[in-house]
């Protein structure tokens, strides 16, 4: 067989496709958001779960040196196993303040459900419709984002809170 | 000309019953556009899951607002990532995507017209 | 026991496609023109027991024997007969069990049907279709087992999935896989036409009915699977751009191009390698799709469940494929000189591979690129719908305006008198559209043409048809049929995509939604306890305020208790303008029910043109066999 230019790019693409192949075999194919890691959160307001003339917004963050904001609801149970990391950090920590955002809930539930399993937040957000939950990249329940004083989500908890994650938001606030 | 005239009439008849306002909504095309995050491979439109109820809620909020296609699209991508809609962005890492068919397309092209050519020349020699 | 007398069976098999590439080997370097009686003996045996093996299969799922982890898995004793059989290849074992079956299946027929043929040939190609059956053989025995046996055998099997209790997606596979699998024939044909020196026209007669055959086979399977995903799945679309119907559309494009080529190879005896790229392609396409389909590198909405060690061996089988049909390809090519006039059909015919390539290519980078990016940089994009439209539609015009006058010129060279009806016609495709734009609704440019070509089209075909009636000359009507339908389905398309309806809403029950000039009456819900499932019903009035017309619609959700599983059944009326399509899903935590309205126009003619598509193709196989 001569050996010739178009013989050899042939080759050489074949063999590069079916590398890619290769290598796409080991990689992870469920897609999710840890990509979004370092971006800034945009502006947001969300009223107090009790009180409609309380609220937050993004200018409120930026006051403390590290937020936990985390996407709960009465009804997900992972949220029950998670929430005494979210307790541990609000006692043990003074550095970091905690948000919870009540998605998709009855006020009566939400409340019923801190006051069995205690309230770690310094402030209850209400997203009854789920709304404020997409202008946070949030697609599921639980999920929670940390970030510093300035706006930037320095982690992405995907699902309930554990041991492992609790130790790396302990590390990251350090 | 008779002939040409019953192709028309018969034509006219049959597509008697379409309806003649503009169906396809907007909106319905944005829906089609995103993915939906917890579903096996389908859109926001298809997919009956909590996620794209409460997208379908964002996006019809910001259309009535008035924000265009591609606002909410941007929108969401900066939200979850470009994996959000279904149609590739028009940016420098999707360059060859967009552009390779094409350029295989006009490849084809000229190797037909070769062929054609150099057969004219076998012919006149 | 079952298990064992499987096994047995498949590893006769494998035994039997040893001894035929032996054979037939000693059998090349004889010369002697006839095959040795003992390669045909070998050959009845190696299909007889191939054929077995996937009846006792079969008789695995009929008799619930739950000892086959196989039937364990994927069937249960309250499934209906009929399933129960169908769930043989419904499952990644058994089908590639199947996909054995039909290796064997094509390499018998074509050794038995090819007397008139080279020896050489006809031997070299049933080596390499056995080198084939091996490769998937042990792939079967080492990784994807069907006849696998499990102790203590279950009391009651995994598999009653509702959703695959449907008679369509029970034939789907089969076609198909005729379909993909027919190609290995005449992949393993081109690499001994290559070796045996048989080309040319001997070469396209030998291979014509093969491609033939799968192309009917493919096109109908591809149909099948559209239809079932319009009626069960519930989202009224029938085709997604999704992996596993891309994987499915590589192949065809191919062996569309290898069909219109394969008529220049034999009419002028030319274009031969290009025919062999072809042959060697079409396969090459399939194995791919395979390993794309159940390596799990893609995310789909009907991905079997995926294995990665699946993944790996394809992977591998595949790369020994490429390379070996490469190198063979380069050893033996020599270079051919061409003799194309522009104003011939073989010119046409080529614009028509040209055209296929393209989509080929479109669809195969679409699928690919989403992978590479992801490799090679960490990106992760999605390559949908949009893409595939936006890139191939436009494309679809000048492809329909080839279609309509590409037959009208001759062979070699043709005459003038042909552009007089062509202008004429095409005024008529754009007064028809002009009308439909006038009077129905206003639409792009893009679609404008889209309208036109496939009017154009239209036309002409049923030209052709007239002209059939009148010299009555059956070797066109083929072609026309299968040219007409393609037509008629860019039109229908392009008619339901610009004039359907289609609302997304909330509504409880006693309400009432205003669409158009519908208006839909949310009455009530009832709830019905089936055997395995408790539906809750939707009833829907549906009036139309123009001519009072009322039709009652009841979409189901329906809660199967074993497995759990939810699945939503749209109420779909069909008639001959429209279907009516209803989904409703429950808002959780909400006495809200979310409902999906779409009026589709024209569907069924959707469908009756698709088929009309496989139709020419299946006339032209009968038409053959009665000339012979």
């Amino acid at each position: 067989m001569k050996i010739s230019i178009p013989k050899i790019i042939i080759f050489s693409f074949t063999i590069f496709l079916l590398s890619v192949f290769w290598l796409g075999l080991k990689i992870n194919h469920n897609y999710d958001t840890k990509s979004l890691v370092g971006s800034k959160i945009s502006k947001f307001y969300v009223t107090e779960i009790n009180n409609e003339n309380q609220y937050i917004s993004e200018e409120d963050l930026k006051k403390n040196k590290y937020t936990l904001i985390n996407f709960f609801a009465s009804w997900c149970s992972p949220c029950r196993v998670e929430h005494r990391y979210l307790m541990s950090l609000s006692n043990q920590n003074k550095e970091i303040k905690i948000i919870g955002i009540n998605f998709k809930d009855k006020k009566i539930n939400a409340n019923n459900f801190l006051k069995d399993l205690g309230n770690p937040y310094d402030f209850v957000g209400e997203d009854t419709d789920g709304k404020i939950s997409i202008s946070f990249g949030i697609y599921g329940i639980p999920e929670s984002i940390l970030v510093n004083n300035e706006l930037i989500v320095i982690k992405k908890i995907i699902g309930p809170i554990n041991q492992v994650q609790f130790n790396d938001i302990l590390k990251s606030i350090q | 000309m008779k002939k040409n005239f019953s192709f028309l009439i018969i034509y006219f008849l049959f597509l008697g019953p379409l309806s003649s306002s503009d169906n396809k909504t907007e909106l319905s095309e944005i829906y089609k556009n995103l993915r939906c995050l917890v579903c096996q491979g389908q859109s926001i439109a298809d997919s009956n899951s909590d996620f794209a109820a409460t997208v379908k809620l964002v996006v019809q909020d910001q259309f009535n607002e008035g924000k265009t296609k591609d606002e909410i699209y941007n929108f969401l991508i900066s939200k979850y990532g470009e994996w959000i809609v279904y149609q590739p962005t028009f940016s420098k890492s999707n360059l060859l995507l967009w552009t390779l068919p094409y350029f295989i397309f006009i490849m084809g092209g000229v190797f037909i017209f070769l062929i054609i050519r150099k057969s004219k020349n076998n012919k006149a020699n | 026991m079952l298990s064992n007398i499987g096994i047995s069976l498949v590893v006769l098999v494998l035994i039997l496609s040893f001894l035929i590439i032996y054979t037939a080997s000693l059998d090349l370097k004889t010369s002697n023109k006839v095959i040795k009686k003992n390669i045909y003996k070998l050959s009845l045996f190696q299909i007889t027991f191939t054929v077995l093996s996937f009846f006792t299969l079969i008789i695995g799922f009929i008799n619930s024997d739950f000892s086959l982890i196989n039937v364990y898995e994927n069937s249960h004793t309250a499934k209906p007969f009929f399933y129960k059989i169908a769930g043989t290849w419904g499952n990644h074992e058994g089908s590639l069990l199947l996909w054995v079956n039909i290796l064997v299946i094509f390499s018998y027929l074509f050794l038995v049907f090819n007397h008139k043929h080279d020896k050489k040939f006809r031997l070299y190609t049933l080596i390499f279709q056995n080198i084939l059956i091996l490769g998937f053989l042990f792939f079967l025995l080492l990784n994807s087992n069907p006849f696998n046996s499990i102790y203590p055998i279950p009391l009651e099997g995994l598999g009653l999935n509702p959703i695959l209790q449907d008679p369509a997606l029970a034939i789907h596979p089969p076609l198909l896989y005729v379909g993909f699998v027919g190609c290995s024939i005449y992949f393993s044909a081109a690499l001994a036409s290559l070796l045996s020196d048989y080309g040319g026209r001997l070469f396209a007669q030998s291979i014509k009915i093969w491609v033939k055959i799968s192309w009917v086979f493919q096109t109908l399977g591809i149909i099948v699977g559209s239809i079932w995903a319009y009626y069960e799945l519930g989202w009224g679309g029938f085709w997604f751009w999704d992996p596993v119907e891309n994987a499915s559309l590589l192949p065809w494009f191919a062996i569309t191009a290898l069909m219109h080529s394969l008529i220049v190879l034999e009419k002028r005896n030319t274009l031969y390698h290009w025919v062999i790229i072809l042959c060697l392609s079409t396969f090459t396409l399939s194995v791919t799709g395979t390993f794309l389909v159940r390596s799990g590198i893609l995310n789909s909405v009907h991905t079997f469940a995926s294995d990665p060690s699946r993944g790996i061996y394809i992977l591998l089988f595949l790369s020994f494929m490429i390379f070996s049909a490469l190198t063979i390809f380069f050893l033996k090519h020599k270079k051919e000189t061409y003799n194309f006039n522009l104003r011939s059909r073989e010119t046409f015919i080529l614009s028509n591979n040209w055209f296929m390539a393209f989509f080929l290519v479109t669809v195969l980078i679409g699928m690919l690129y989403p992978i590479f990016l992801d490799v090679l940089t960490d990106e992760k994009i999605s390559v949908g719908p949009p893409f595939f439209n936006i890139v191939i539609i436009p494309l679809v015009v000048p492809f329909m305006v080839l279609m309509a006058i590409g037959p009208k010129f001759g062979w070699i060279k043709s005459q003038k008198k042909i552009y007089n009806r062509i202008l004429l016609l095409a005024l008529n495709a754009i007064v028809i559209n002009l009308l439909i734009f006038y009077f129905f609704g206003k639409y792009s440019l893009l679609s404008n043409l889209i309208f036109i070509a496939a009017i154009f089209l239209i036309l002409y075909s049923i030209l052709d048809i007239k002209k059939f009636f009148n010299n009555k000359n059956k070797t066109e009507l083929p072609r026309i049929i299968s040219h007409l339908g393609f037509g008629l389905l860019v039109f229908f398309i392009g008619l339901n995509h610009q004039f359907s309806l289609e609302e997304d809403f909330n509504l409880k029950v006693g309400e009432i939604k205003k669409i158009n000039n519908y208006k839909i009456n949310f009455e009530e819900i009832k709830i019905k306890e089936s055997k395995n499932y408790k539906a809750v019903i939707g009833n829907f009035k549906l009036t139309n305020f123009d001519n009072n017309f009322v039709q009652y619609l009841n979409p189901e959700i329906r809660i199967y208790s074993n497995p759990e599983t939810l699945t939503y059944e749209a109420a779909i009326k069909t008639k001959i303008t429209s279907d009516f399509y209803l989904t409703m899903s429950n808002v959780s935590r909400s006495d809200y029910y979310n409902i999906k309205f779409q009026k589709k126009q024209f569907m069924i003619w959707i469908w009756i043109s698709a088929l009309m598509i496989a139709l020419g193709g299946f006339m032209q196989l009968i038409l053959k066999k009665n000339e012979d």
